[in-house]
């Protein structure tokens, strides 16, 4: 089963992906923050495919991780996907520049996660 | 204020009127378990009218007539609806399998015509022009017809201009970020994208001789709506327009049963394709 971690400092969001991450065959785990999915990504070492992150959170911001994660060679394949209520221009093309694979604008519906996820062609 | 539920009244006679007057006014067919499209298209209707249910609205139809009301009707029930890049599958196809025969097949002209034949807010015109644009073709004399039978649609599509809503789904992030602008609360597509379609209102029903031929015609999700007679008259039609071996795309639960004399079904990648034979 492949796996996903929900990044974001909202339960109620985490908890609505993580739902429809597991509807689509995905086991999920959760963080709260950039740093707490540091610790799960390298704790769960190359079994995280696919990210799903948020931008503005306390500790460590989803941008930096994503930079982090992209300056490693280990995490290069990992699919990360920002879901983030920043929805200017230039920050979906810092994101994209940054590494991101796609990028969804809250307020989303299910069918755009699931599209967006399927436009990154990860297999699940 | 009235709840959901004094809304989505409608007595079987109303439902009756309200089908024949859609089949009578654009020949669509809406079967008899569709009370859910009714309540949901028909909603913002009743709220602007300040009317209380659906019962309301036909008996304001049928007492008074009016077009305007009649005509908001008909296009809330028939409106397509419609994203970027919808069935990514049949993109594909169109990028790993029919753009390269075209290219070799028409490098000389250089000309290549595309038909979104149920238009409805342009997405699927567009999403066809910016996969043009990326596979290299900007210097082709292309062009893409967008139509639909109703020109308030086509009037938004013409504009180019969609709510956050209609670029966050099925619009990859790197094709936002490189054609379209943020005008405000809208995403606008760029000059270059828009001027590649050209949008026309037809009725899909009437004739079309004069158009075509078409190397690609997209007419997906509006067949359902019509009989079966009515559906084969429009899919001989939809053949005469179009360059032998050219590609039909049907929405994903169409299919061009009936007219096995003009198209052959073929599987590409993922995608039903439907060839003029």
């Amino acid at each position: 089963m492949p796996k996903a971690l929900v990044v974001d400092d909202s339960k109620a969001i985490r908890t609505i992906l993580a739902k429809t991450l597991k509807e689509l065959g995905f086991e999920v785990c959760e963080a709260a923050n950039g740093r707490e999915a540091l610790e799960v990504i390298e704790a769960e070492k190359a079994t995280v495919q696919l990210v799903l992150l948020d931008w503005n959170m306390p500790e460590m911001n989803g941008l930096d991780l994503l930079k982090k994660l992209r300056q490693a060679p280990e995490f290069a394949s990992l699919v990360i996907v920002m879901v983030t209520t920043e929805a200017e221009l230039k920050h979906i093309a810092e994101a994209l520049d940054a590494g991101a694979n796609e990028y969804v604008m809250k307020p989303f519906t299910k069918d755009i996660i699931v599209g967006k996820i399927q436009l990154t062609g990860i297999q699940f | 204020m009235h709840s959901q539920t004094s809304i989505s009244q409608i007595h079987p006679d109303n439902y009756r009127f309200l089908q024949e007057h859609i089949y009578s006014q654009v020949g669509i067919v809406l079967e008899e378990d569709k009370h859910y499209l009714f309540e949901s298209r028909l909603a913002p209707i009743i709220t602007r009218l300040g009317l209380g249910t659906i019962d309301d609205l036909c008996a304001l139809l049928k007492a008074t007539c009016q077009p305007e009301i009649s005509r908001q009707v008909v296009e809330a029930m028939t409106t397509n609806e419609t994203y970027f890049f919808r069935d990514p599958a049949q993109y594909e196809a169109i990028r790993t399998v029919l753009l390269p025969r075209l290219i070799e097949e028409r490098r000389d002209t250089k000309r290549l015509r595309f038909w979104s034949a149920a238009a409805s807010t342009g997405q699927e015109a567009y999403s066809l022009a910016m996969r043009l644009v990326e596979a290299g073709l900007s210097d082709w004399n292309i062009q893409i017809l967008a139509t639909d039978f109703s020109s308030k649609v086509l009037e938004r599509a013409r504009s180019g201009k969609y709510q956050q809503i209609e670029v966050n789904r099925g619009l990859p992030a790197a094709l936002l970020v490189k054609y379209f602008r943020q005008s405000g609360a809208e995403w606008q597509l760029s000059d270059q994208v828009r001027r590649m379609v050209v949008f026309e209102t037809i009725d899909l029903r009437s004739s079309m001789r004069a158009l075509g031929p078409f190397d690609l015609v997209f007419c997906r999700n509006v067949m359902i709506y019509f009989d079966t007679q009515t559906k084969k008259n429009i899919l001989k039609q939809l053949h005469g327009t179009m360059f032998r071996g050219g590609w039909l795309m049907l929405g994903g639960v169409e299919t061009a049963f009936g007219v096995e004399e003009f198209f052959e079904r073929r599987t590409v990648g993922n995608a039903p394709v439907y060839v003029a034979r």
